[in-house]
């Protein structure tokens, strides 16, 4: 693949598409009054991205689209967007939208001389010119190579359209199936040259993941990696967090760990504002009450904090913390703390971090509580896990948004390797383990480590009582 | 007995799709001419249809290449795309001889 150059002098005029994420990585859209082909497998979502395109084009933009499908009809097209909540049927009485399904079927046609694809033109111009569309797709219109038989005459009639659109000055998406050796079967890309976006679907033991990924966008810096984008009700989304930077904004403010003796523990104050969490530590050893104390605490100033629990359902999340005094639910009632539950396993890595950062966009919360991290890591290799993590961290600090993770380490490692090295990212680490007195066994927490503030380096002695989390000092007591 | 002799009785109702007054769409209806005349003659009737003039006709008829033929009677319907040069697939395809 050849890189492209960075930033021109002159930036490329670009037609936004309102999908989420994909403006981020494109630098604003895709290059405007140009072809772009988006390719990819079937059920990679091709059909999806172009028609989000033409909608929210002519819903956001005030650029009105012609869909050209050579697959579906109108009626289908219609329905399999219905339940994204997007009404073609309404977008086409108001003339902002201009289906036309574009049959060809080879047991049909029988060539007894020489054509052209002028109907086609036709049909193209008919489309756009009816509602003045400034966005068109073509849906795939390798469904050509199907329908005729001379293939010489086709890619020159190829040629022609795309010159064709390029002088309608139109918008363009043109979706291809992905070859075997080539981006699209019947190498589209050859005539495509503004931008190729490659989208795939992987399935990896079980779990589905889709990306995204630019292959070329010319004249234009774009984002050259993998992105993980989802398909859910609200349409198509691109997570589209780029490489770790370090230049957020930092706050000397502090929040309190909900905890007083761990306050203590940490200056005093507790953790900063917007700083990552990690709390790990074998099983049983408290972690999932350290962080609803937080949880709770957050709530509690009427800040807003989003809770994801990947191994209790809120019920019982609730239940359990009553047990130990901290009462989540009228926050819930409230509406300032949000508990959503999901088994791990139900979706790729990706997907989750998609989700969260969906939720974090729409319930804005102050502080997130992962917990446990570790069953994402159960879902993905690791190298992707780190990736991934490294992305949400670089997002939720962005956000200035106070990160607890909770981490479940097995008893046989050393306690201070996580398996994930996320360490560089985490500002305060504590570290929770089962201790063994004489003839007791006790849990014990420290400070591994707590950026920017002094801290202690005691070990205290972590008592779960009725009415929440204390820390006892271990000092006096016989080894 | 032939399918030509099988439709000798009907009238056929022939539209030619162009766009514009292009060689081959002057070729197309030449050569349709003299296949109407040779083997229903008297019996025909064509319909230019000039795409140019008429834009939306292109959509609703499903037309993608020029010229177009279409046979819109005797059913079924059927399509035939090209200048009409190569005469023994125009018998064919309007059904005026058998496939070989």
């Amino acid at each position: 693949m050849k890189m492209e150059r960075p930033a021109q002098a002159r930036a490329l005029p670009k037609a936004p598409t309102g999908i989420e994420g994909l403006d981020e990585i494109t630098g604003g859209g895709l290059p405007k009054g140009r072809p772009t082909l988006v390719c990819g497998g079937p059920g990679c979502g091709k059909t999806l991205l172009a028609t989000e395109f033409l909608v929210r084009g002519a819903t956001q933009f005030g650029e009105p689209g012609a869909f050209i499908s050579f697959e579906e009809t109108g009626e289908e097209l219609a329905q399999n967007v219905r339940s994204l909540g997007f009404d073609l049927d309404a977008l086409v009485e108001d003339k902002k939208l201009a289906i036309d399904h574009v049959r060809v079927e080879r047991s049909e046609i029988e060539e007894t001389g020489e054509y052209d694809l002028e109907g086609l033109f036709v049909r193209l111009g008919f489309a756009i010119d009816s509602i003045g569309a400034k966005r068109i797709v073509l849906d795939t219109i390798e469904s050509l190579f199907g329908g005729f038989t001379n293939e010489a005459l086709l890619r020159s009639e190829l040629r022609r359209l795309f010159r064709f659109l390029k002088d309608k000055g139109v918008t363009a998406v043109i979706t291809g199936e992905r070859g075997e050796r080539s981006y699209t079967r019947q190498g589209l890309e050859e005539y495509v040259s503004d931008c190729v976006i490659l989208l795939d679907h992987r399935v990896n033991e079980q779990v589905s993941t889709r990306r995204i990924r630019i292959v070329k966008y010319r004249g234009t810096v774009h984002g050259t990696n993998e992105y993980p984008f989802l398909i859910d009700e609200a349409g198509f989304s691109v997570l589209p967090l780029s490489g770790l930077q370090l230049d957020h904004a930092v706050s000397n403010e502090r929040v309190s760990s909900g905890v007083p003796d761990l306050d203590e523990m940490l200056d005093g104050k507790g953790y900063y504002r917007g700083s990552s969490i990690l709390v790990s530590g074998t099983a049983g050893t408290g972690k999932t009450s350290l962080a609803a104390h937080f949880a709770h605490e957050t709530a509690r100033r009427g800040e807003r904090c989003l809770y994801l629990a990947f191994e209790e359902s809120p019920q019982q999340l609730i239940r359990n913390m009553q047990s130990i005094g901290v009462d989540l639910e009228p926050f819930v009632k409230k509406g300032v703390l949000k508990l959503h539950s999901s088994r791990p396993t139900l979706h790729g890595l990706e997907m989750h971090l998609v989700q969260i950062h969906k939720m974090v966009a729409q319930f804005e919360p102050a502080a997130i509580v992962i917990d446990p991290v570790s069953n994402f890591i159960d879902t993905s290799t690791a190298i992707e896990t780190q990736a991934m993590l490294l992305r949400m961290l670089d997002f939720l600090k962005g956000k200035r948004i106070t990160a607890l993770f909770t981490h479940l380490t097995s008893g046989a490692r050393p306690t201070e390797a996580t398996d994930v090295g996320v360490s560089s990212l985490i500002d305060t680490w504590l570290l929770m383990r089962g201790i063994e007195t004489g003839s007791e066994r006790t849990r014990g927490l420290y400070v591994l480590k707590s950026r920017g503030m002094p801290h202690s380096k005691e070990i205290r002695e972590f008592l779960i009582t009725p009415r929440g989390v204390q820390l006892k000092t271990m000092k006096g007591r016989k080894k | 007995m032939t399918p030509a002799d099988a439709a000798s009785a009907e009238k056929w109702n022939l539209r030619l799709y162009t766009a514009g007054q292009s060689p081959k769409s002057l070729a197309a209806l030449a050569n349709l001419k003299r296949v109407c005349e040779e083997h229903l003659a008297g019996r025909y009737s064509i319909e230019v249809v000039d795409l140019l003039k008429n834009p939306r006709l292109a959509k609703d008829d499903q037309i993608v290449a020029i010229p177009t033929l279409v046979r819109k009677l005797p059913e079924p319907l059927r399509r035939l795309v090209g200048d009409l040069s190569d005469t023994e697939r125009t018998l064919v395809g309007l059904q005026l001889r058998p496939r070989q």
